[in-house]
C-alpha cells in the first residue's frame, strides 16, 4: 500500500463520514458545517487526481463562497433543531422510499462492476497533472460551446438578480 | 539522485520549523510595533518598559494570556464556540505555505528553493484558503450567542465576500502577463529594476488589490466587525484568556501573509537592483530572503500607518467602496490589460492604459452617484444647530 491510497481511504473516509454527517446532525449549522468538511476531503480527491486546478476551485467556489452564504441565511433565519417529524412531509416519504432504492441499486451496480473490472482499478490516475493550461485550451477549443454556454446562464442569472432587486426598490419608493 | 526524497523531506520539515516560528515571531513583533508605532504617531510613548524599548512586551501579553483563566460563558454553544479560533487562526497560517521567500539556496551540494512548497497554482491556493477564515469569524461570532457578536460576524462575512472578488479580480491581469499561476514564476518574472515591477503596469489593480486587502483583514479603515462604539468588540466579546489571543495572532499572521503575497504579486519578490544575485549560492539566496524580509517589514509598517491615520468607514459607504468603485476598476483593468496586451505586446502602454482607464471609470462612477443621490430635502431650518442657534442656548 504506497502513499497515495493511503491518502485515498483517509480522504475517501472523511468524505463520507461529512456526507453522514450533514443528514444524521440535528442543527442546521453542524450540518453545513459537515458539509464543508466533505467539500474539503472531495478537493483532496481531486488533488490525487493530478487536477490541482479542480480541487483549488472547489475550496473556492463551494467551500469558500457557497457555504458561507448558506451561513449566513442559516444564522439570520435563526433556525433551531430540526426534528424528524417535521422536516419530512408525508408526501415526500414515498418519493424518498424509491430514489434511495435506486441509490442503493446504482452504489451496487456500480462496486460490482469495479469489482469485475480490473482495468478501472488498476488506473494510474496520478500519473498526469492537470494543469490550469490545459483545462484552458480546452475551454477555448473542444468545449468552447458548453463554456459559452454556461457564461450566458450565469449572465442570465446576473440580470435576473438585478431585475429582482431593482423593482422591489421602485415598489418601495412608490409606496414612500 | 537516490537519496533525493530523503533530502527533500528534511529540507521541507526544516523550512516548515522555520517558516512557522518567523510567523509567531514576526506577529509578536508586530504587535510591539503596532503600539510602538501608534505611540509615536500620537505623541505618546507606547510599552517601553518590559525589556529593551519595550519588545518584550507581547512576551509579558503572551503569558498573561496564558495564566489567564479560560472563562466559557454558560450561554454560548460549546464545540463551535471552541472550535471557532481555530479555523480563523489554522487558514492563516497554512497560506503561508506557497509563498517564495527567496531565490534558492545551496546546502550540500542539493539546491534548494527558499519556498515551502511551489506548486502551479499557488495563487488559487492563496486565495482558497484565505477564503476559509471568514468561518472562525462567523462561527465565534454565532456560538457566543451575543447580539453584538453576531452583529459583528454578519458584518465581517459579507465584506469578506464582497473584497474577495477584487482580491481575485485584481491579480488576474498580472496571471494574463505572466501566463502562470505559480507564485514563484510570478516572482521570477518580475525583473531586478522597480519599474519592471508589476505595480507600475498594472497600477490600479495593485491599490484595489491592497485595499481590498486591508478590507480582508479586518484592519481599521475596515475593521467594522469589532467597531468598538457600535458592537463592543464584535465577534470576539465573549471571548477570553488563549482563545481571544488567538483571534489576536491571526489578524497580524493574515497582515504578514498578505503583505508577503503583496509583495510577491506585486513588488518585485526578492529582487532589489540585481543585489540578489551577488555572492555565492549560499549567500545570493539568504541576501534574497532579506530583501523580501525587508519588503514585507516595509509594508507591514504601512499597514500599521493607515491603521492610525484614517478613520472608520460607515457601513454603506464600505459597500459601495466596493461595489461601485474597486470592483469596476479591477474589471477594467483586466479588460484593459488584456486588449492592450494583445495589441500592442508592450509594457508600458499596459501600464499607462490602466491608469487612464481607472481614472475614466472612476470618474464616470462618481459622476453617476452624483447625479443619483437625490438632493437632501431641505430640513426644517428651526432645528439646526447654527452658531446663533448656538448662541441662543448659551
Amino acid at each position: 500500500m504506497n502513499a497515495e491510497q493511503i491518502l485515498f481511504i483517509l480522504f475517501g473516509a472523511v468524505s463520507l463520514i461529512g456526507a453522514i454527517a450533514v443528514i444524521s446532525f440535528r442543527h442546521p449549522i453542524y450540518s453545513a458545517l459537515s458539509l464543508i468538511v466533505t467539500f474539503f476531503a472531495q478537493a483532496g480527491l481531486f488533488v490525487l487526481l493530478g487536477a490541482h486546478f479542480v480541487a483549488a476551485v472547489q475550496v473556492i467556489v463551494y467551500a469558500g463562497a457557497i457555504m458561507v452564504l448558506f451561513l449566513f441565511v442559516i444564522m439570520l433565519l435563526n433556525l433551531g433543531t430540526l426534528s424528524v417529524k417535521g422536516a419530512i412531509g408525508t408526501k415526500l416519504k414515498g418519493f424518498a422510499i424509491i430514489l434511495g432504492i435506486l441509490l442503493a441499486a446504482e452504489g451496487i451496480y456500480i462496486a460490482m462492476n469495479a469489482l469485475n473490472d480490473t482495468a478501472v482499478a488498476s488506473a494510474e490516475p496520478a500519473a498526469i497533472t492537470t494543469t490550469t493550461y490545459d483545462i484552458g485550451e480546452l475551454l477555448f477549443s473542444k468545449y468552447l460551446l458548453p463554456f459559452e454556454v454556461t457564461s450566458l446562464i450565469l449572465l442570465a442569472a446576473l440580470i435576473g438578480v438585478i431585475v429582482l432587486v431593482k423593482r422591489d426598490s421602485q415598489e418601495e419608493n412608490q409606496n414612500r | 539522485m537516490e537519496n533525493f526524497p530523503l533530502v527533500l523531506i528534511i529540507s521541507s520539515i526544516v523550512k516548515i520549523l522555520i517558516i512557522v516560528h518567523l510567523l509567531l515571531i514576526g506577529v509578536m513583533i508586530m504587535i510591539w510595533a503596532e503600539r510602538r508605532v501608534s505611540g509615536w504617531m500620537q505623541d505618546r510613548l507606547g510599552p517601553n518598559r518590559v525589556g529593551p524599548q519595550g519588545l518584550l512586551q507581547p512576551v509579558a501579553d503572551g503569558l498573561k494570556f496564558l495564566f489567564k483563566e479560560d472563562l466559557i460563558p454558560d450561554h454560548v454553544d460549546k464545540p463551535l464556540y471552541v472550535m471557532a479560533p481555530a479555523m480563523l487562526l489554522v487558514p492563516a497560517l497554512v497560506a503561508v505555505a506557497v509563498v517564495p521567500f527567496g531565490s534558492a539556496i545551496t546546502v550540500f551540494g542539493h539546491e534548494i528553493p527558499l519556498q515551502i512548497a511551489d506548486i502551479n497554482i499557488g495563487i488559487l491556493y492563496i486565495l482558497a484558503i484565505t477564503s476559509l477564515g471568514v468561518y472562525g469569524v462567523v462561527l465565534g461570532a454565532w456560538a457566543s450567542n451575543n447580539k453584538y457578536s453576531l452583529l459583528g460576524g454578519l458584518r465581517s462575512s459579507a465584506q469578506m465576500i464582497s473584497y474577495e472578488l477584487t482580491l481575485g479580480l485584481g491579480i488576474i491581469g498580472i496571471l494574463m502577463l505572466t501566463s502562470s499561476l505559480s507564485l514563484r514564476t510570478i516572482a521570477v518574472e518580475q525583473g531586478a529594476y522597480p519599474w519592471q515591477w508589476n505595480f507600475l503596469i498594472h497600477f490600479p489593480a495593485f491599490l484595489a488589490f491592497t485595499t481590498a486587502m486591508f478590507a480582508e483583514t479586518n484592519r481599521l479603515p475596515f475593521d467594522l466587525a469589532e467597531a468598538e462604539q457600535e458592537l463592543v468588540a464584535g465577534y470576539h466579546t465573549e471571548y477570553s484568556s488563549m482563545k481571544f489571543a488567538m483571534f489576536f495572532m491571526a489578524e497580524y499572521m493574515n497582515m504578514i501573509v498578505g503583505s508577503a503575497v503583496t509583495v510577491t504579486l506585486f513588488l518585485g519578490g526578492w529582487h532589489f537592483f540585481g543585489l540578489e544575485n551577488m555572492g555565492g549560492p549560499v549567500w545570493s539566496g539568504l541576501i534574497s530572503f532579506g530583501i523580501f524580509f525587508v519588503k514585507t517589514a516595509i509594508f507591514l509598517f504601512v499597514f500599521i500607518w493607515v491603521r492610525w491615520t484614517l478613520p472608520r468607514f460607515r457601513y454603506d459607504q464600505l459597500m459601495n467602496f466596493g461595489w461601485k468603485f474597486l470592483l469596476p476598476v479591477a474589471l477594467t483593468s483586466i479588460v484593459v490589460t488584456g486588449i492592450l496586451w494583445i495589441t500592442t505586446n508592450s509594457r508600458l502602454i499596459v501600464g499607462i492604459g490602466n491608469v487612464v482607464s481607472a481614472f475614466i471609470v472612476v470618474s464616470i462612477v462618481a459622476s453617476l452617484l452624483v447625479m443619483k443621490t437625490p438632493k437632501p430635502a431641505i430640513q426644517d431650518s428651526d432645528n439646526r444647530l447654527t452658531p446663533s442657534a448656538l448662541d441662543a442656548i448659551e
